[in-house]
């Protein structure tokens, strides 16, 4: 494929593109699968969300 | 009765909807990214003037217009979150303030890679590029500003302010080059100014990063429900040891 000679311009856009990209979704994936480990950890330690003696206006919805 | 906005404010009710829709725009985004790209260096044609280099529009002006899209999400959430106390809109601006400033940056990027050969430099301090940098720097200071304080409801407020605030950047991004005599060419964007051969690409790949963004903002956004579920188990395990131990002490 022949580029003309700003070839390596185009290159690099598209190199630092994918590689800006390509870390956003890696880093979106690795901290969902990270967050994901820490919730089933918690569950198997038998964790719940709420203090038994927290009142009702304390209680978080998300 | 709830109104549908209530009933997706529900985290679980949004955890459930989302994980039904995420596989199918990110199936979609993959598509049409794929498709866009063939076409970009197979199929369109050189530019008359630019030569081949105008292949990098193809990734530039989706960048540019994906981080203008990322602001005002972010600006509408925390609107959301100061006014209606939408128990989602803090969830989703956080999400979406990283993946804004991301395509900030690509549009940061591929747009002075694109100046370099075509206006012989890689950077001037035109009202364009400028504001451009500004927008990114109002990212990093939400996400800073956002991620230094550990009271959830203060940071939210704070950086509510501030979002609404630098709202003011996105007219001027978009109308500098019509307000001042810039460097960046005047918007042709996805108009009819750009012909067919090359206008079809370029909304391909438009469409194919917005519904990338998309699918990236509601798995960032699950992600941080889940963050959030976690922190709430453990202060609330500190909690109970903190009263067994109080009332073992008596």
């Amino acid at each position: 494929m022949d580029l003309g000679p700003h070839a390596a311009f185009i290159w690099a856009s598209y190199g630092a593109f994918v590689a800006i990209v390509g870390l956003l979704i890696g880093w979106t994936l690795f901290d969902g699968w990270r967050q994901a480990n820490a919730l089933a950890d918690a569950e198997r330690r038998g964790l719940k969300r709420r203090s038994t003696s927290a009142p009702a206006s304390d209680r978080g919805s998300a | 009765m709830q109104t549908l906005t209530q009933r997706l404010a529900n985290p679980t009710r949004f955890m459930e909807l989302s994980r039904a829709v995420l596989p199918w725009v990110a199936a979609g985004a993959c598509l049409l990214i794929a498709y866009a790209m063939y076409l970009v260096f197979l199929v369109a044609p050189p530019d008359y003037q630019q030569g081949e280099t105008v292949k990098i529009m193809y990734i530039h002006l989706p960048s540019a217009w994906l981080a203008m899209m990322g602001y005002s999400i972010v600006a509408v959430s925390r609107f959301g979150l100061l006014v209606f106390r939408h128990p989602l809109a803090d969830v989703s601006a956080k999400a979406a303030a990283p993946i804004g400033a991301a395509f900030t940056l690509a549009a940061l990027i591929t747009g002075s890679l694109w100046g370099k050969p075509m206006w012989g430099t890689y950077w001037v301090w035109d009202a364009r590029l400028t504001s451009v940098l500004i927008l990114f720097f109002l990212y990093l200071g939400l996400i800073a500003l956002r991620s230094s304080l550990d009271d959830e409801s203060l940071a939210g407020k704070l950086t509510a302010v501030l979002a609404l605030v630098g709202v003011a950047i996105l007219p001027i991004i978009k109308f500098s080059v019509d307000w001042w005599n810039t460097l960046h060419q005047p918007s042709t964007g996805f108009t009819s100014t750009v012909d067919p051969s090359m206008r079809t690409p370029l909304l391909i790949s438009a469409v194919g990063f917005t519904l990338l963004f998309i699918a990236l903002h509601l798995k960032a956004m699950q992600t941080e429900i889940v963050r959030r579920r976690v922190k709430a188990m453990r202060m609330a395990q500190v909690e109970r040891d903190e009263q067994r131990f109080s009332a073992g002490a008596e």
